[in-house]
């Protein structure tokens, strides 16, 4: 029962199939076989939130997944928050207050930040510092991203009610 | 690192899982959330032979109200007590505790089950069924047996579960009128283990202390009863004196360790100050004030 198994699942709205050993973590599947190395890995225990991926709509740790429990899921990771072309709002924050510097949490921190916009879209500057403790920045920038997710709440607020 | 390799099952019935436990002889693990279990895995503390993945089992997620009781099944998620209307609205102590395990992200896979099977002893949930006298439903080859917090948590990480059982429900009585509630923790940074945290629930009747119940993570191998607190509270009344003073019997009431985060007496220390907290916030929800 070790052996590899049929994994498939979507992931940014397409079917993909692979195979996979039940031993393989999540990330590892989607960088590998799925050739998606936006998803990072860093600590591999859950800590800096740097893998966070969306598992059928919620922000999920992918080094805290084997690939074989995904089977049949909806996955979005980093490379699906842009869409025709154009960045998501959260993105275009990102870049305009600086929300990165080496990009290395980056992946982690747009999803942990889609994901509190989803449960809370008008999140106060402490909620969204609450949200955002779940994913480690290194380069210590986290003051740009605070802003960029305040910016892209604002926006996606007036979008929906326009 | 990556995890060791494993033999891998992920029945989605209840009775293929037990069968499967039982062939393993205790050399497999259950793998619910996997929010620890896959962490101690890819460090490799861990080395079991088999997984078993009660993830897909689907009749053992849900929550419900029966016989004024909250009834959980043991995989559901952390995420989804959170967001419970019926937790929040009978079962508020167990809300606010929820928003402490881990982040959000850990509470999308984490289970309620799993958080008490693992009984770290700076666990939040351990703490709050400790408090209520919560009980865990333990299903073996020979059916099911219901076990109360005091004998379910036995040591560090350490339950009452035998090795061919599996968690498949935990229950806690819902909160009556006049009762207040609060978690109260102190960690390093938002979303760790706590160092100590303390879990209240009081209820008032007119300035009388009607009952008083209080549980402590973080200062021994399991969650401690703060028996002799809510004894002060129960017949000294509610006054601030009568607070600080089960706050103080809190503290002696402890044997913390002392370990790289924190020594002895600073848990100690804490185990006063949060308690005095926890209480204080209770009673003034109990009171009707909103805090």
């Amino acid at each position: 029962m070790s052996e590899s198994r049929r994994i498939r699942l979507k992931v940014n709205c397409e079917w993909r199939e692979s195979r996979a050993a039940p031993r393989k973590l999540l990330v590892d599947f989607l960088r590998e076989d799925l050739g998606l190395t936006g998803t990072h890995v860093g600590c591999e225990h859950g800590i800096c939130g740097a893998c966070t991926i969306l598992v059928n709509g919620e922000a999920a740790r992918s080094c805290l997944m084997l690939a074989v429990q995904a089977d049949g899921a909806e996955l979005t990771t980093v490379e699906g928050l842009a869409a025709h072309g154009k960045l998501h709002p959260l993105q275009e924050a990102f870049r305009e207050h600086h929300g990165l510097q080496c990009g290395f949490c980056t992946p982690g921190m747009l999803l942990t930040a889609y994901d509190l916009l989803c449960v809370n879209p008008a999140p106060d500057e402490e909620e969204i510092r609450a949200a955002l403790s779940a994913v480690l920045c290194r380069c210590t920038g986290y003051l740009g991203i605070i802003e960029a997710v305040k910016t892209a709440a604002r926006r996606l607020r007036e979008a929906i009610s326009k | 690192m990556k995890p060791p390799a494993f033999e891998y099952h992920d029945p989605v019935e209840l009775e293929p899982a037990l069968e499967l436990l039982r062939r393993y002889q205790g050399e497999a693990k259950i793998l619910a959330g996997g929010q620890s279990l896959l962490a101690l895995l890819n460090f490799r503390l861990t080395r079991p032979v088999a997984l078993i993945d009660v993830n897909r089992i689907r009749r053992l997620s849900y929550i419900k109200e029966q016989d004024g009781r909250l009834c959980l099944g043991a995989v559901t998620r952390q995420r989804a007590v959170e967001f419970s209307p019926l937790v929040r609205e009978k079962l508020p102590l167990l809300a606010e505790a929820t928003r402490l395990v881990g982040h959000l992200p850990t509470r999308t896979r984490g289970t309620i089950g799993g958080s008490l099977a693992h009984a770290d002893p700076a666990a939040e949930y351990p703490a709050v069924f400790s408090a209520l006298d919560g009980e865990l439903v333990a299903r073996g080859p020979n059916g099911e047996r219901v076990l109360g917090a005091r004998e379910f948590f036995q040591g560090l990480m350490t339950t009452a579960l035998a090795p061919d059982e599996v968690l498949v429900e935990v229950r806690l009585p819902l909160m009556t009128a006049q009762c207040g509630w609060a978690f109260e923790e102190f960690s390093r940074r938002q979303g760790d283990f706590a160092i100590v945290g303390v879990a209240a629930q009081v209820c008032v009747v007119g300035e009388r202390c009607k009952t008083a119940r209080l549980a402590a993570a973080g200062v021994g191998p399991t969650p401690l009863r703060l028996e002799r607190a809510e004894q002060t509270l129960e017949q000294d009344g509610l006054s601030e004196r009568s607070i600080a003073e089960a706050a103080a019997r809190a503290a002696e009431q402890t044997e913390p360790p002392s370990d790289l985060h924190a020594t002895a007496q600073y848990r100690r220390h804490l185990t006063r100050v949060l308690t005095q907290r926890a209480i204080s916030r209770a009673l003034a929800r109990a009171r009707g004030e909103r805090r």
